[in-house]
């Protein structure tokens, strides 16, 4: 089971008085892939020591945005600042942790060895590779290759892989997606431990009903942020009892505005 | 760059490979096989040709299958997500071609000790100059084969296009590189090109080894390592931290 308890060290917090500051700003952000406007024009602000989720159907922009939060994406125009420098610098290397959608790890070696590759290159000490096994509940595959996983225990290894740098903003696409609940329920309880330590976590899914896990929502579709603001506040504005229903009834608000 | 990131990097990469049995045994004895077959093919050729193509072929089995495994698993690297994770990490591009380079230098130095010492050993050939020699010339050659094929990943898309590109870029140099025909004797626009090519240096340091008991590579080994450097230079613009 997941290690609940395991509480981490002075060093391994990130800076004092992080939490409820705007962590990541966007601004403005255009994003072209393939000749297609991705992003026209998106801007959002993701506050530290919170579980901020990118909700959304496939295809509607979610892992491009993050994709430029961490800077690993071309832009045509706006930007986008992590801890007040610009994304994909150099300087937040160590500091942004980004879980790719599939999972991004090496097939070929062990849970462990994929870990203990990562905690090389970010430069961080080896008992934080037995940290990150357990914390996403691995321990029981540390040794087995990742190919002869499945399709969730891979994802959790790859979650591993971030989480064993310790950064202070996660960013993670889709890093629940065809878990089994009791599992989904452990990761968000990390997720939510990770904010309440001051860290930025942001989480996307397609998945509506993971609204409830997060503190702040952020709704996008077609490129554009149907809503930016807490569940409650969102069901009220709507009217409505669930994030699905929320989220059409934006739809259907904005094709009868237009 | 960083030591300590491009040693995890080349450390990776081997156990990688030590995960792969079959691709090591492969990588051992192909060689092997090819120059046993060799030896037999010219068992009753009068004129020492085995002696003269053998050596030659020591030169050219780690740039071809180098070439090979570098751009496969660096495609591998870019296909599966891997890379652009790493970019987003401390990891400098440099690391990554460095580690590359490391670990499979490493692996071409047993695949060349393995190789010379069947081709003495079993099959008779003979060497005029020292084996060391013979390692090192390996070595540069696997490096450039890996430099190249780094390079190569970076115009390939899909892994049949990177499987395509050895025929590309290395049929061509085997057929100039003087094991088929002389270079002095070929028509002057392609002896012209051959001088150009990497792999004819590599053939030609080879034999300068095999052939004589104080060899002389240097000039070879300088041709060898300049394509080393410039091919990993090209190779590190395919490496980008931001992609469409």
């Amino acid at each position: 089971m997941m290690n609940k308890d395991q509480g981490r060290d002075a060093a391994g917090a990130p800076a004092q008085g992080s939490a409820g500051r705007d962590s990541i700003v966007v601004e403005h952000l255009q994003v072209n892939r393939g000749g297609r406007v991705v992003l026209p024009d998106l801007s959002v602000t993701i506050p530290a020591g919170q579980v901020v989720g990118i909700l959304g159907p496939s295809g509607g922009g979610k892992s491009t945005l993050m994709r430029a939060i961490v800077g690993v994406q071309i832009v045509a125009g706006g930007t986008v600042r992590v801890l007040g420098e610009p994304a994909g610098s150099p300087a937040l290397r160590r500091r942004v942790g980004y879980q790719t959608q599939a999972p991004s790890v090496y097939a070929d070696l062990s849970v462990r060895a994929n870990i203990a590759y990562f905690a090389r290159v970010l430069g961080v000490e080896r008992a934080a590779v037995d940290r990150a096994i357990e914390e996403v509940d691995l321990a029981d595959h540390a040794d087995a290759l990742v190919a002869n996983l499945s399709g969730g225990q891979r994802s959790r290894a790859s979650l591993a892989c971030t989480l064993v740098g310790d950064p202070e903003v996660l960013v993670l696409d889709e890093p629940t997606v065809g878990l089994d609940p009791v599992l989904r329920r452990d990761l968000w309880g990390l997720f939510r431990r990770q904010a309440e330590q001051g860290r930025t976590v942001l989480v996307s899914s397609h998945v509506m009903d993971e609204a409830v896990r997060c503190d702040r929502l952020i709704l996008v579709r077609e490129g554009r942020v149907l809503s930016d603001s807490t569940l409650p506040e969102l069901l009220d504005r709507t009217g409505t009892a669930d994030a699905e229903a929320a989220f059409l009834a934006l739809i259907d608000a904005a094709e009868a505005a237009a | 760059m960083n030591p300590r990131i491009t040693l995890a990097t080349a450390g990776r990469i081997l156990h990688q490979l030590r995960n792969d049995r079959r691709t090591i045994a492969l990588l051992l004895l192909v060689p092997c096989v090819l120059i046993g077959l060799l030896a037999w093919v010219f068992a009753d050729a009068p004129g020492g040709v085995f002696n003269l193509i053998g050596a030659s072929l020591l030169g050219v089995f780690p740039f071809v299958i180098m070439f090979i495994v570098t751009s496969v698993s660096t495609l591998r690297e870019r296909t599966s997500g891997t890379l652009e994770r790493l970019l987003t990490t401390p990891l400098g591009k440099a690391d990554l071609m460095l580690g590359y380079a490391v670990a499979f230098g490493l692996v071409a130095i047993v695949q060349s000790l393995v190789a010379t010492g069947f081709a003495v050993w079993v099959c008779g050939l003979d060497i005029a100059g020292p084996v060391w020699m013979l390692t090192v010339v390996a070595l540069f050659d696997a490096v450039l084969g890996t430099a190249l094929g780094l390079l190569a990943s970076g115009f390939a898309r899909t892994e049949f296009q990177a499987v395509q590109f050895m025929p590309a870029f290395v049929l061509p140099q085997f057929l100039l590189c003087g094991l088929l025909v002389p270079r002095a004797h070929m028509p002057s626009v392609l002896s012209t090109i051959s001088d150009w090519l990497p792999l004819s240096y590599a053939v030609d340091a080879m034999k300068n080894v095999t052939g004589s008991a104080t060899p002389t590579i240097g000039k070879e080994l300088l041709v060898m390592g300049a394509w080393i450097v410039i091919s990993l230079a090209l190779g590190s613009l395919t490496l980008r931290r931001r992609t469409p």
